[in-house]
């Protein structure tokens, strides 16, 4: 029997390989990390031990990358590269599939500002990567600042290893809305990105509203609130800020980074609620960290690649996670930022809807559904209470760094649009280099698009052949795409190893 | 298991990153950047950046929170642009 093949081992990867492997039809289930559990299960990597099982039919490969997907004739070819991370040595295999669900998650955004790229300073996730994963502190005095309640497990993490969090900074208002739904409703203005874009379901489902009316949101608060696990979990991590003294403050965040060769101290300031600076409230905390996160950007590389549909910069879903391609499913942050628990819903309905495009004969996942349905009311209400504020920008210098890989200033950006009316995500790539580098626009894509006043989104940088970078030794030994036109008949084996390294 | 950083020889736990290695021995950074020679060290953690690039047995590029280390590996910092040795 033909596979389903999930790339994504996180809540929504591993949900969608327990779902198809339940329903009869055998699954690759392919990460780029060493252990199962992608971001929020993330395990400890030195300790020896495996936290999850997979069932009977699921094949694991771990570290490993896809790097390309192409299309075949009913279906698609997925390129995989085995072996230590950026390493010469690595096996190339490909999988052909008619199946395939997308779980690649997401990644934190950080917005710019003077000293970001000092040392020290990093994503809110690299922190809680580094604390979970391996048992590192990334610094002993840290700042945590961004927007959203994920900056709460991380300073839950960051004391775990032995950090002390100096002030955990929430540039909106601190979510005790969560628990007091209506006590805030500053959506004004238009909310960016963490939209779900799941336009079927939520077209059909009456009680999702775009949020922005008091009334609209607080029903959608209350809807997040009968969700009892949510609630208890903030719950913990308020009472650990409590009892560690740590403050959790609204309307503030680090604003500029000092140091020579890495971060010594950061200026925090009060924000107005469009995340201006509010004059004269600038001070300086001593630091040897500071952890950033402003919400998520999904990993869209290798959905983009196989020509799934985008909208507000997420992959577009129906109401079984079927993507605009055929044969091709989404699940979890790729399709909407909503938490690891939608995520594995999401990833359940794509699991059991790549089983039946394979001919299996299953039952609708009714409970997965409904959970999904509840889950993207809670995503929803969080996206409209944690926004991106444009006043952002007016943090930056005109030395300020917004593509770190080529070393692009906002005075270079800028001048790539005002001088040489750059007008496109192309043009600016072309004039200013930004978004041209190793991470290629993933890390400053949204921001360029932004400061730029780009029309096209973020997701725009998105577009590229080879997904992930590979050696070029790798891809000259590899069954490079187009290489070989292949039919999906072909190979019945489905998985066919080419060439060892 | 022994590693070399820098050439100089530490003690490292099968399952560790480089990047934990080094943050462990109290680095922060362990490249200098192409244009301006500015350190950079970790930033997004999970292999998306591309700021932690590292030289590892002689291979230059090498994304330091993604690698796991093995046994006897050989750690260099990263000036600029490097050409494998
Ligand atoms: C660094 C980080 C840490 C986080 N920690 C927490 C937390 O502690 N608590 C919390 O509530 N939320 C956390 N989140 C939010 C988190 O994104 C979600 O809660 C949840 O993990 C999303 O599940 P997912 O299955 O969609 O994706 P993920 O859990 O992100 O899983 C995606 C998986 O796909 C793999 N992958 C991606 N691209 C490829 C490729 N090309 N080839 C092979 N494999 C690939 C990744 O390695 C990853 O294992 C974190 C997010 C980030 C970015
Ligand atoms: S820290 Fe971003 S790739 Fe390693």
């Amino acid at each position: 029997m033909m596979r389903v093949v999930v790339i994504g081992a996180g809540p929504a990867g591993m949900a969608a390989a327990h779902a198809a492997a339940g329903a009869g039809v055998p699954v690759l289930l392919i990460d780029s990390e060493a252990k199962l559990g992608g971001q929020y299960h993330r395990q400890s990597a030195t300790d020896g031990t495996e936290k999850f099982a997979l069932p009977d039919g699921v094949e694991y490969w771990a570290e490993s990358v896809v790097w390309a997907i192409e299309p075949i004739a009913g279906g698609h070819r997925v390129h995989v590269s085995t072996g230590p991370a950026d390493g010469p040595g690595r096996v190339s295999r490909s999988v052909n599939t008619a199946a395939l669900v997308l779980a690649t998650g997401a990644h934190d955004r950080a917005l710019p500002f003077p000293g970001w790229d000092l040392p020290g300073v990093v994503t809110a996730g690299a922190a809680q990567a580094l604390a979970k994963g391996q048992g590192v502190a990334i610094g002993q005095r840290v700042l945590l600042s961004g927007t959203g309640p994920f900056l709460l497990p991380v300073a839950a993490s960051l004391v775990d290893v032995g950090a002390r969090v100096e002030a955990v900074l929430e540039a909106n208002t601190v979510l005790t809305g969560w628990l007091r739904p209506g006590e805030e409703s500053a959506t004004t203005e238009p909310r960016r990105g963490g939209r779900h874009t799941a336009r079927a379901l939520a077209e059909r489902d009456t009680t999702s509203r775009q949020p922005g009316k008091l009334a609209d949101w607080s029903r959608q608060l209350s809807g997040a609130v009968t969700s009892p696990g949510k609630a208890a979990e903030l719950a913990g991590y308020l009472g650990l800020l409590a009892r560690q003294r740590i403050p959790y403050r609204s309307r503030q965040a680090v604003i500029a980074a000092h140091g020579d060769d890495r971060v010594e101290a950061a200026t925090v300031a009060k924000l107005d609620v469009n995340w201006r600076v509010v004059p004269g409230s600038q001070r300086d905390v001593e630091v040897d960290a500071v952890c950033v996160g402003f919400g998520f950007t999904p990993q869209l590389e290798l959905a983009t690649a196989v020509g799934c549909a985008v909208a507000d910069g997420f992959v577009t879903v129906d109401i079984s996670q079927a993507t605009s391609v055929a044969g091709v499913f989404a699940a979890g942050e790729l399709t909407g930022i909503g938490g690891a628990v939608l995520s594995e819903h999401e990833g359940t309905v794509a699991g059991t809807a790549a089983a039946i495009a394979l001919g299996a004969r299953v039952k609708r996942p009714s409970k997965a559904l409904r959970h999904i349905r509840t889950g993207r009311r809670f995503a929803a209400a969080m996206a409209a209470a944690y926004p991106v504020r444009s006043g952002w920008q007016s943090w930056l210098s005109d030395d300020t760094l917004v593509c770190r890989c080529e070393e692009v200033s906002c005075r270079e950006l800028r001048s790539a649009v005002d001088e040489h009316r750059a007008d496109g995500v192309r043009a600016v790539k072309l004039v200013s280099r930004a978004g041209l580098g190793r991470c290629q626009g993933r890390i400053c894509g949204r921001n360029v698009a932004e400061l730029a006043g780009l029309p096209e989104p973020g997701s725009a940088f998105a577009r590229r052949p080879i997904a992930v970078p590979i050696r070029l030794a790798e891809l000259a030994e590899a069954d490079s795409p187009q290489a070989k036109p292949a039919e999906l008949a072909d190979s019945p084996e489905t998985d066919s190893r080419e060439g060892t390294a | 298991m022994r590693v070399t950083v820098d050439g100089v020889e530490v003690e490292a736990a099968s399952g560790q990153t480089v990047a934990a290695v080094l943050l462990r021995l109290g680095r922060v950074s362990w490249r200098t950047t192409r244009e301006a020679g500015r350190p950079r060290g970790i930033f997004c953690g999970i292999g998306v950046c591309h700021d932690c690039l590292v030289v590892v047995n002689g291979v230059p590029d090498v994304r330091a929170c993604q690698r796991l280390v093995g046994d006897g590996d050989d750690v260099r910092t990263q000036h600029g642009a490097e050409l494998p040795s």
